[in-house]
């Protein structure tokens, strides 16, 4: 069953357009990493997902129009901003009973089991805690609510890559279940290809490419080709060429791999060089924040 | 994406899990328990507002002590008209004087960081991601002023004035005088309720459009809450007067802080004796159309924040 369903999405800021015709169906159980550069429209998609921004054509998130019915949405729906949103004078036992107050599905055990497994004490303040303490005690709320939707947009900005590492393993060990679905959007893409089951490269407020992980190895193919096979190779027109070390790599869409052999051992590329290719040159960027 | 049956509904009731919370008896809570966790919230953040009336206090009395000690109260009591009991009838009134103006600072302060603060510090996407309506935080946020205040107010004062009435008898003991003429010349229980209906009637109720302006504003400016806040007001008093030489705006603004029909009860000299309210103020206070056009300015602005806010992101 569809948890998200998008057709005809539409945002405009003046006359910028952010979501330029946006249709999407993100089903029960998939993890979802929406791609995309700076300003592609990730977080307005987010916002307009979340009930947070008023949207033109049709939304529907696990049957509601989350504009109209953005409180009751938030009971079935988690969301984690960014690691910068838990407000500084704030205690660890006060977020646990206020989330506890507030949440009909909220489990303080569950909560209080993953905090007893980081150096968090109880009676901190967030301004006390180190940013990757503050998105351990941000994800123990969240993964302690039992939502249907989980929506990450950019949950590890600015956290070192040992947090990063732990944030998704927690997520996919103690919390994914085929029952829950996840969003989420980053720009450390390698990092989360494995956690992905699905992803949607974003671009100009339009999706220009929707693949599941599955489709993905059978999908594209890369080979770092021996100079002297290059131009056999490219007669089965690559879709990306890129050099590395003097050598060629190239990348294949729905090729035969057993052809592809013969050049060289075939891999199965990041979603990164995928990005790169459809796109043309325009990665998405490891930067900080940039225009939302 | 994974396909299924394209025509499949989304069911919108909650699905049992496994590994989740065992079931809720319903999943939703209670309006007044979202209202109390919000107010909860409040003053987690805003400390200030029991700190300060509390600092205030505590250094009124101290003043007040240290005062009783050195001027020899029963010094007047021979000769002059003012006795021990006049002298510390007009420290109680101060007091009520101080307190009502420290909550009037609190409130205003509150009011200006109540809707602006969230956004700065980026928490009201924690807040927002939460099933808790934008209503129900601004109605939680307004009780602040409305509500909280001007019963922390109340108490803070009630106990600041006992603890008066026991300092001055204590000093008068000590100096072997009697206390059987301030105790039975001091009425405490009289000027508790003329100050408790004082400060319900004029400063929350009747300046209720005056906290739902700040909040407004609040909930708006992005930036120098306060300044906006005046901006307005000076630019129509200006304008008014340049262009038809009057100045109602003013004396509007002015009945409103005087606190209009229910101001009566306070008297407008200190050593006046407090003059205890009476059904009648009450019943004139309450249907004064002052009150109740307050109440309809201060629910148009508190609307507009709650709109204001469904619209907002962090700053």
């Amino acid at each position: 069953m569809a948890v998200i369903e998008a057709s005809g999405l539409r945002k405009v800021f003046g006359t910028t357009v952010a979501l330029d015709g946006v249709d999407l169906r993100v089903d029960e159980g998939r993890i979802l990493g929406l791609i995309g550069p700076n300003g592609a429209g990730k977080s307005t998609a987010i916002n307009a997902i979340l009930g947070l921004a008023p949207y033109q054509g049709q939304l529907r998130v696990l049957g509601r129009d989350p504009w109209a019915a953005s409180d009751q949405l938030m009971r079935d729906v988690a969301f984690i901003a960014d690691v910068a949103v838990l407000p500084r004078w704030l205690r660890v036992s006060q977020a646990l009973d206020y989330v506890q107050g507030v949440h009909p599905r909220f489990d303080r055990a569950k909560a209080e089991g993953f905090i007893a497994k980081t150096t968090i004490r109880r009676d901190s303040r967030v301004r006390e805690l180190s940013k990757g303490m503050v998105t351990q005690l941000h994800l123990a709320l969240v993964m302690a609510i039992d939502a249907r939707l989980l929506v990450l947009d950019e949950p590890t900005l600015g956290l070192d890559i040992l947090f990063r590492k732990q944030f998704y393993d927690a997520l996919l060990n103690d919390y994914f279940d085929r029952s829950r679905t996840i969003v989420v959007t980053t720009h450390q893409v390698e990092e989360i290809q494995n956690v992905l089951t699905d992803f949607m490269f974003i671009h100009r407020g339009r999706i220009v490419l929707t693949c599941s992980m599955e489709d993905f190895e059978a999908r594209y193919a890369e080979v770092t080709v021996h100079p002297e096979r290059l131009a056999a190779a490219r007669a089965l027109k690559p879709l990306h060429e890129r050099q590395l070390f003097g050598r060629s790599t190239l990348l294949f869409e729905r090729a035969d791999r057993a052809q592809l052999e013969q050049f060289g051992d075939v891999r199965t590329p990041g979603i990164a060089d995928v990005f790169v290719a459809v796109l043309g040159g325009n990665p998405p960027a490891d930067s900080p924040r940039g225009a939302r | 994406m994974a396909t299924s049956d394209p025509t499949a509904m989304p069911d919108p009731s909650p699905q049992p899990q496994a590994d989740g919370p065992p079931a809720l008896g319903s999943a939703v809570m209670s309006p007044a328990q979202l209202v109390y966790w919000s107010l909860r919230r409040e003053l987690w953040e805003n400390r200030f507002i029991y700190v300060v009336p509390l600092i205030v206090a505590a250094v009124f009395l101290s003043a007040f002590t240290i005062g009783a000690i050195r001027v020899p109260l029963q010094h007047y009591a021979a000769s002059r008209p003012l006795t021990p009991a006049r002298l510390l009838e007009g420290a109680l009134q101060f007091a009520s004087l101080v307190m009502m103006l420290t909550y009037l600072v609190v409130a205003v302060i509150y009011c200006l960081g109540a809707l602006h603060n969230e956004r700065q510090d980026r928490s009201i996407l924690l807040w927002k991601s939460l099933p808790v309506s934008d209503l129900t935080t601004v109605l939680a946020k307004a009780a602040i002023p409305l509500i909280l205040l001007p019963v922390i107010t109340f108490l803070i004062l009630a106990l600041t004035q006992a603890i008066m009435l026991l300092t001055a008898s204590a000093v008068l003991l000590g100096r072997g005088g009697s206390v059987v003429e301030l105790w039975s010349q001091t009425s405490l229980l009289p000027m508790w309720a003329a100050m408790l209906y004082h400060l319900l009637t004029v400063h929350a109720l009747y300046y209720a459009p005056v906290y739902g302006w700040f909040m407004l504003v609040s909930a708006w400016a992005r930036r120098a809450v306060f300044l906006w806040a005046l901006l307005p007001v000076v630019a129509v008093l200006i304008i008014e007067k340049l262009v038809f030489n009057t100045a109602a705006f003013a004396h509007m603004l002015l009945s409103r802080l005087e606190g209009g029909p229910a101001a009566i009860p306070y008297p407008p000299h200190a050593h006046m004796p407090m003059v205890a309210p009476t059904l009648a103020n009450l019943a004139s206070f309450l249907i004064s159309p002052g009150l109740w056009i307050g109440f309809a300015v201060c629910a148009v602005f508190l609307a507009a924040a709650v709109r204001l806010r469904r619209y907002q992101g962090p700053i």
